[in-house]
């Protein structure tokens, strides 16, 4: 039986990510032992964050199953719920329902292929599962290749963390920005000039690409260039959704249900649905 | 399965029986009448037989009533478990539904295929019990035939009630009638005879033309890119009368609600016909057009659903055609998408 009941869980720590100061990351703890026991999710799942009297909504979990103890989210602020969400603070309580969806199928599909991560803006988020849940895998998987832009440095999520990656030999990061900044010494360009110049040959590889739509549009021509085809690249939809686990209605794209179907599919799959997402 | 036969008199005063055991509802037949929580319905005293073809509303308020709590909390600041959403009880008292024709009962079998692993919709199911009346005339625009349903049918109800001659045949469908027949002490069970009437009568019925097959052959983007959406959306008022008449209508909202600290999280009937149904935070709307509207109710009734679950999500009611205020007529779609190659 579904349950509608979201989890209680403790906001343990708020991340401020960016210089607009219009995404943080929150980190949280399930409160209950029976909940952390019985979570379990795949990186490209979702979850919905409840906050009571505001509302849920639908949020890609930022953090690897291999983290264990607590989950991340990196939520933008732009409506009601996510508005009040940022207003919260450390030890405030607020639930989680989830994980929902399918997520990339790293453990079946994508084992024993050179992954290439192509990320645009603040839709990195699963995308970080993902490469944190390779890098814990790492013998699992072939060449790994990270391609990540932001308007600016500071719009940039993770940074931390993108420095540690950087040093890595065993990971290929390209971290790109749209135009030239004061103190930005790394590379200069939009994502899909970058993904042209560095992305791998598609033999034995699958890419996954999350950003906004028309970065996924003029990402494609290059990689079609040198030989991607549609079932290789991996896309991860969203659209407005309030039960999440496929009855509610309004999230289906022709007969494709994101929260349920999805929202993880390859492109091969979205090109054959018609454009209601 | 055991049959009864009555005469009118006596399948009144069966029915009545059952009122003071149960809540139970039969179709309103005046505004005054309706119930509160059930409009279109009306808790019943006696034993009224239901006029000709299906109830203006459907059976879909017993099982999807509105709102629908799905959880509670405490919105007091002082409350230290405030704000933690807590499981809301699923209703457990019994309820008849009676005199529902047969379109209404195989709708709450065909929601049950989305809704299976629905806490709620389970609830109201097991404490529900439908009391069908086969039809003998229909309306002109009823049309459960073409849908895979019959006017004799009995998928979904638990009692199912058909006249033959002057006389009501009861068939007690499911244990969880056999309840209202107390071992059938005082009742007169079925000649055969009047059971092979029935037969004859339920065999008489015109076969399943198969256009939930013919449909499901068919290339879902052809349907969908096919040119007759437009002409079909031009006069729709976007209105969504059809979406809460429909019985095979399940989509909802859900919103928190905060009256005096204590808050609830409901759920209630929403419409895939208003364009705030699917409209993004950040101002897209993937259905923003009317057209886009339309076609994906029709699509999602006559070739989403079937393709996923096998049958139409419509049982040919009616209702939608008969209260559309611009005339859209659900068999006209069906046609057109007949037509596609």
């Amino acid at each position: 039986m579904i349950s509608y009941l979201p989890y209680p869980v403790r906001i343990d720590d708020i991340t401020l990510e960016t210089e607009d100061g219009n995404l943080k990351t929150f980190k949280l703890v399930l409160e209950n032992e029976n909940d952390r026991q019985a979570w379990s999710h795949v990186p490209g799942q979702f979850a919905m964050l409840s906050l009571a009297g505001k509302g849920e909504i639908p949020i890609g979990i930022a953090s690897s199953p291999t983290e264990e103890g607590h989950l991340l989210f990196t939520v933008n602020r732009a409506g009601v719920v996510t508005t009040a969400l940022h207003q919260m603070h450390v030890g405030d309580r607020m639930g989680v329902r989830g994980p929902l969806g399918n997520g990339f199928p790293l453990s079946s599909d994508l084992k024993g292929k050179n992954i290439v991560i192509i990320a645009g803006g603040f839709a990195f988020t699963t995308l970080r599962a993902t490469l944190l849940y390779l890098l814990a895998n790492r013998s699992d998987y072939g060449k790994i290749t990270v391609i990540y832009g932001a308007r600016t440095p500071g719009m940039l999520l993770y940074q931390d963390e993108l420095k540690e990656w950087a040093e890595r030999d065993d990971l290929d990061l390209h971290v790109t920005i749209d135009r030239e900044a004061d103190g930005w010494e790394g590379l200069v360009g939009f994502v899909p000039t970058i993904a042209g110049e560095v992305a791998p040959s598609p033999e034995n590889s699958a890419a996954l690409i999350c950003g906004p739509p028309i970065m996924i549009k003029f990402t494609m021509p290059p990689l079609e260039k040198i030989g991607w085809t549609d079932d290789q690249v991996y896309l991860s939809l969203e659209n407005r959704m309030k039960c999440g686990v496929g009855l509610c209605g309004r999230c289906n794209v022709g007969p494709f249900y994101v929260c349920n179907d999805g929202p993880v599919l390859t492109r091969a799959q979205v090109l054959k649905l018609p454009l209601e997402y | 399965m055991k049959v009864y036969a009555f005469k009118q008199a006596d399948l009144e005063k069966w029915v009545k029986s059952w009122t003071s055991t149960h809540k139970v509802y039969r179709a309103a037949t005046q505004k005054s009448e309706t119930c509160g929580a059930h409009a279109g319905w009306t808790e019943m005293t006696d034993g009224t037989m239901p006029p000709c073809g299906p109830a203006k509303s459907s059976v879909k308020t017993f099982y999807f009533p509105q709102p629908e709590t799905m959880a509670t909390f405490s919105a007091k600041k002082e409350d230290p478990d405030g704000l933690l959403m807590e499981n809301q009880e699923t209703p457990e008292e019994k309820q008849i539904v009676f005199g529902v024709r047969p379109c209404d009962g195989r709708s709450v079998e065909l929601n049950n295929l989305p809704y299976v692993d629905d806490p709620f919709y389970q609830a109201n199911r097991e404490r529900t019990i439908l009391v069908g009346f086969s039809c003998t005339e229909q309306k002109a625009t009823c049309f459960c035939t073409q849908t895979g349903g019959s006017p004799y049918g009995t998928e979904g109800l638990d009692v199912a009630l058909s006249q033959v001659g002057d006389v009501f045949l009861a068939e007690i469908i499911t244990d969880k009638a056999a309840e209202l027949v107390d071992n059938g002490d005082g009742l007169t069970e079925a000649s055969e005879s009047e059971i092979a009437e029935l037969t004859s009568l339920r065999q008489a019925v015109e076969e399943n033309p198969g256009h939930d097959e013919s449909l499901k052959a068919k290339e879902m983007t052809a349907l969908h890119g096919a040119p007759f959406w437009d002409k079909v959306a031009e006069s729709c008022l976007n209105c969504g009368a059809c979406t809460f008449l429909c019985p095979t209508c399940y989509c909802f909202d859900i919103q928190d609600e905060v009256v005096r600290g204590q808050g609830k999280r409901i759920r209630y009937w929403d419409s895939c016909m208003f364009p705030l149904y699917t409209l993004h935070t950040t101002g897209h709307n993937p259905r923003g057009k009317k057209v886009q509207r339309v076609r994906n109710r029709f699509m999602h009734k006559l070739k989403y659903f079937p393709d996923r679950f096998g049958p139409f999500s419509c049982v040919g009611c009616g209702r939608c055609i008969q209260e559309c205020p611009v005339n859209i007529d659900i068999r006209e779609v069906m046609v057109d998408l007949l037509a596609v190659k």
